[in-house]
């Protein structure tokens, strides 16, 4: 067996493998997180309860009606898509002409809620989802077993983040959407529905943190904590790569993920700290993250 | 008289009425938690309320005063009002590091900053020997004030915490109210402005965020000595939530926000815990409620219908 | 104008939000049990309310013996300082003559302080620091269910002694996990088996149990033991099969209970050995009791903490009707004296006794996670392995480091 820095070659490739594959469930949530802030200006720390109910979501069709994992994939995020455009409709527009901060903090009540009100019905020690038997097994990589299922989340997850940025980059939905985050009054007078574009848009990056929580079902029990576990540090992944920077939200979600895979090979008790060390270095070093635009 | 008007007057002398007769109804180990919230808000407020600055990394302080008035008091057998004041000044001195390195930044990222070095701070809690690790420091002595008045007695202690809570509320007060405060105040309103008027902003800033993280610290080593335990609770960042909730609730920018809203919440979480995670949607509620319907808080909508700055 | 009306909102926000002091002269006949526990966190399931529901069984079933009994019921979230105040509060304001469960072992050692200093009985069933019956031992209390040094003797005992003989802990990195670790270590090295390592991981807040499993299987160690509960124990088991781990190693979950049971699910569960002091399908007692208790809490049937909950209540209960309830109102080492004085019977755990530190003698059973195949019914899980002596499964006499002991 060869070895890296004192480590066996096999598993540091496992460790880095398995970073990646969290980082794809980063990505995924801050991609949404990103998207949303860029639009409407809102840091939704809803983000992570939005990403538990889809795993409930998910969880529900299965237990009480009986639909699986691969329609639960499409459903769900509709579902909680359709959830979020109502919390747009009724809450959260309210706050544009405010400062962040409000947003903030009303996302954080409105987390609190969703999560208080999960326990209370489900508990915590949180309910068993199987993986889908097509992805069942694992593969021998000779390093390690790769379970199927969690390849197939990083493909999906690389999959749904390259669309996701091809949309908003290269179409004509894309340019409206970035117009009307640079400016929408003008964008209004071309005759665009701003309004309703900017709920769609709050729609479309809560189904996203949704579908990630349908993957992320099978992983870990599905769990009213489960968002909690993973918002701050998607929220440090969104402020590194730079706020409302869609690639940079995708490419840092992932670099996180393999960072924290190395660190639990070198210094286990530090994984949980290391994003914020990374976090306050980046945030002196360049202000607007690693790939954001200076304001 | 001290900055305050007549309004503030009366509302100061009612305060301080309140908080001699009512141990008297009520339970003096409950009150005295309040008043320890009460003046981590106030620390808190002078930040968000007067410098416009949301640090969202507080309770480390709040909780590295708690440890630290703790460890001294057990290991060191000093006596409480030393281990409170070391609480306090350990708190101010990490706040010089964060506070240093946070104000190069503005807005969201001053919060994220903080929260960032928070976690570190928690982290080093969760870590080091002497905290106890999720023990924390437990059978710490309430010791004797000044070496000889015992303080096991709840309303010894209770007259203590009092004292210590008023001292640092007029202190607070008495911040915002001077020339320094003015300054700070229109820092808040706005920076640019500050600047050209030859304000070394940054200084102000400093000044201010160490400040309050002293007060914070002694509001934690004064909450450590009441109950005699310091936790990984007083670090860990839902602490920091509950802070900005507190003044959020009570008025943001308004004097006796945050003691009301300690109040509030701290009686909502003692008679909704047999409700179990009904403590945390009411929570919930009450953020989302006053971000919408009163975003100036209790306080601050009461001045607002007076026609007072309260 | 500002300052009557600040006043009258002051004093009425006030009077609305807090009940006046109460003298403790009107509860003078009547007995007040708190069972604080973990309502809303990661360990409600293993406690939370079926430890309030098993309580009020046995306050039911108890009967009337001239005094009335009355249950009150908190969340102390797993935060030390709150279930200390919580403790302090209930006996300073509400006349509460015992506490019981508080699971988590920082929060039940910080009642622990308050509880002696008051001097109240206390009844600990959750939690599982041995140290409750150790360094930390008072006249008023009593551990109920089971402690780090019985899980590490039957589970750990049992699997080296089948030849698992290498060790690796996966570990919660807080007092119990690393308490739990050091126990099981201690045992396998008495054993002849040794320990290749351990991960410690952050708690709470770990999801992913991935990258510790990988370095488990490096390490070549035989068997991987899971020093953690709940939630976790749930996710690091799953995971294990995710990565085929449990091929290579054999899973030993250090503490477990037949309500993570549930939640894995029989197909991941099955042929886990995991140890409990009750098991509802055990004997026609216990049956009796769970068929009683069940309809209450149909959703999440009895597991070891559940059933001390009404075991202990039931034996303060007897204790207290033996002094009558003005003496047992003097102090809890009173009562606590009573109840070792007098042995336990009850329907969940049979005929027992307390040791002079506090320890409830109890067997430990080995059981092993049933297949689905071999399962019958609803919560048929477990099939019995081997059984640890009362005398075996607690920390041996002389080497608690309890005061009471020596005295």
């Amino acid at each position: 067996m060869f070895m890296i820095f004192g480590i066996p070659g096999p598993l540091l490739f496992g460790q880095l493998l398995l970073g990646l594959i969290n980082g794809a469930f980063y990505a995924l949530l801050s991609l949404g997180l990103a998207v949303i802030f860029g639009l409407l200006n809102i840091i939704n720390f809803a983000h992570g309860s939005l990403f538990m109910m889809g795993a409930f979501a998910a969880w529900i069709l299965l237990e009480y009606l009986g639909i699986g994992y691969w329609p639960a994939l499409i459903l769900s995020p509709l579902i909680i898509g359709a959830f979020g455009l109502l919390l747009e409709k009724t809450v959260i527009s309210r706050l544009y002409k405010l400062d962040h901060l409000y947003g903030l903090l009303l996302t954080f009540g409105l987390s609190l809620i969703i999560e208080g009100l999960f326990r209370n019905y489900y508990g915590s020690s949180g309910m068993p989802y199987q993986i889908p038997p097509a992805l069942s097994g694992a593969t021998d990589l000779g390093f390690m077993f790769m379970p199927n299922y969690r390849g197939w989340v990083v493909v999906v997850a690389v999959v749904v983040c390259f669309a996701t940025w091809l949309v908003i980059e290269k179409t004509r939905l894309g340019a409206t959407l970035r117009a009307a985050t640079e400016n929408a009054p003008m964008v209004q007078a071309f005759g665009v529905n701003v309004p309703r574009l900017v709920t769609l848009t709050y729609a479309a990056g809560v189904a996203l943190a949704a579908f990630a929580g349908v993957l992320a079902a099978p992983i870990y029990s599905v769990n009213p904590n489960m968002g909690s576990n993973f918002i701050i540090v998607v929220f440090a992944v969104v402020v590194i790569g730079g706020m409302g920077s869609i690639l940079g939200s995708i490419l840092t979600g992932f670099m996180l993920g393999v960072v924290e895979g190395l660190t639990k090979v070198f210094y286990p008790q530090g994984s949980a700290t290391v994003i914020f060390v990374v976090m306050v270095i980046v945030l002196l070093m360049r202000p607007a993250g690693l790939f954001g635009k200076a304001a | 008289m001290w900055g305050f008007s007549r309004a503030q007057a009366a509302a100061l002398l009612v305060m301080v009425v309140l908080v001699v007769v009512s141990p008297a109804v009520l339970y003096p180990v409950f009150l005295m938690k309040v008043l320890c919230f009460a003046l981590f808000a106030c620390a808190f407020n002078l930040l968000i309320g007067y410098v416009g600055l949301l640090s969202f990394g507080h309770a480390a302080f709040f909780g590295m005063g708690s440890y630290i008035s703790a460890w001294t008091a057990k290991n060191w057998g000093l006596s409480p009002e030393l281990a409170i004041l070391l609480g306090g000044l350990v708190g101010m001195a990490l706040g010089v590091i964060v506070g240093w390195l946070a104000i190069k930044r503005q807005g969201l990222y001053f919060a994220m900053i903080t929260l960032a070095l928070s976690q570190m701070i928690y982290f080093i809690c969760v870590e080091a020997p002497f905290t106890g690790g999720e023990d924390g420091i437990q059978q710490v002595p309430r010791g004797r004030l000044f070496g000889f008045i015992s303080l096991n007695p709840d309303m010894a202690m209770y007259w203590v915490t009092a004292i210590v809570f008023l001292a640092g509320f007029l202190f607070i007060h008495r911040i915002v109210h001077s020339p320094f405060g003015q300054v700070l105040k229109a820092i808040r309103e706005n920076e640019p402005r500050a600047v050209s008027l030859g304000y070394r902003t940054n200084d102000y800033k400093l000044i201010a965020f160490v400040l309050s993280t002293f007060v914070a610290g002694i509001a934690g080593g004064t909450k450590a000595i009441v109950f005699g335990i310091a936790t990984l609770t007083d670090v860990h960042w839902s602490m920091s939530g509950e802070v900005v909730l507190i003044t959020l609730l009570g008025g943001l920018g308004t004097i006796f926000g945050p003691v009301v809203g300690a109040l509030v919440v701290s009686a909502m979480e003692n008679y909704l815990a047999q409700f179990g995670a009904w403590v945390t949607v009411t929570q919930g509620v009450i953020f989302v409620a006053c971000v919408l319907a009163f975003r100036r808080g209790i306080v601050g909508e009461i001045g607002a219908k007076l026609r007072l700055a309260l | 104008m500002s300052l009557t009306r600040r006043a009258l909102l002051g004093s009425t926000a006030a009077a609305a939000a807090l009940p006046p002091r109460r003298s403790r002269a009107q509860a003078a006949n009547t007995i007040r049990i708190g069972v604080l526990n973990d309502q809303s966190g990661p360990y409600r399931d293993t406690g939370g309310t079926t430890s309030v529901i098993c309580t009020r069984q046995a306050v039911e079933e108890f009967g009337s013996h001239g005094f009335t009994v009355d249950v009150i019921t908190a969340d102390h979230q797993n935060k030390p300082d709150l279930g200390a105040s919580i403790a302090r509060q209930w006996i300073d304001t509400d006349g509460v003559d015992m506490i019981i469960d508080v699971p988590t072992s920082s929060v039940a050692l910080a009642v622990n302080t308050v509880c002696r200093e008051k001097n109240r009985t206390y009844i600990n069933v959750g939690a599982a620091t041995a140290d409750l019956t150790g360094k930390a031992c008072a006249p008023n209390n009593v551990h109920w269910t089971y402690d780090t040094y019985m899980l590490a003797r039957s589970t750990g005992g049992t699997m080296v002694k089948a030849g698992g003989d290498s060790w690796y802990f996966i570990t919660a990195d807080y007092v119990f996990g690393q308490q739990l670790q050091r126990d099981t270590s201690t045992l396998v090295t008495k054993a002849g088996g040794k320990v290749m390592g351990a991960s410690p991981y952050p708690f709470p807040g770990t999801t992913d149990f991935s990258s510790y499993l990988l370095q488990a299987q490096a390490s070549g160690a035989k068997v991987l033991g899971l020093c953690n509960a709940g939630a976790d124990t749930v996710n690091s088991i799953k995971q294990a099969h995710e990565f085929s781990v449990n091929k290579k190693m054999k899973l030993a979950a250090m503490l477990m209970f037949i309500t993570d049971v549930n939640a894995l699910g029989l197909e991941t569960a099955q042929g886990l050995n995991l140890t409990e002091s009750f098991y509802w399908d055990f004997n026609d007692r216990s049956r009796a009791f769970t068929k009683r208790v069940v309809p209450k809490t149909p959703k999440n049937w009895p597991n070891m903490i559940h059933a001390g909950c009404y075991s202990g209540t039931l034996h303060f209960l007897k204790a207290v009707a033996a002094l009558g309830a003005a003496k047992a109102k003097e102090g809890g080492s009173t009562v606590v004296a009573q109840m070792k004085a007098m042995p336990t019977d009850d329907d969940a755990y049979g005929k027992l006794t307390i040791r002079a530190d506090g320890r409830l003698m109890a067997p430990a059973y080995l059981f092993e996670v049933k297949s689905p195949a071999e399962s019958k019914g609803p919560w048929d899980y477990y099939k019995l392995v081997e059984t640890t002596s009362a005398e075996d499964a607690a920390v041996p006499a002389g080497e608690t480091g309890c005061s009471l002991v020596h005295a």
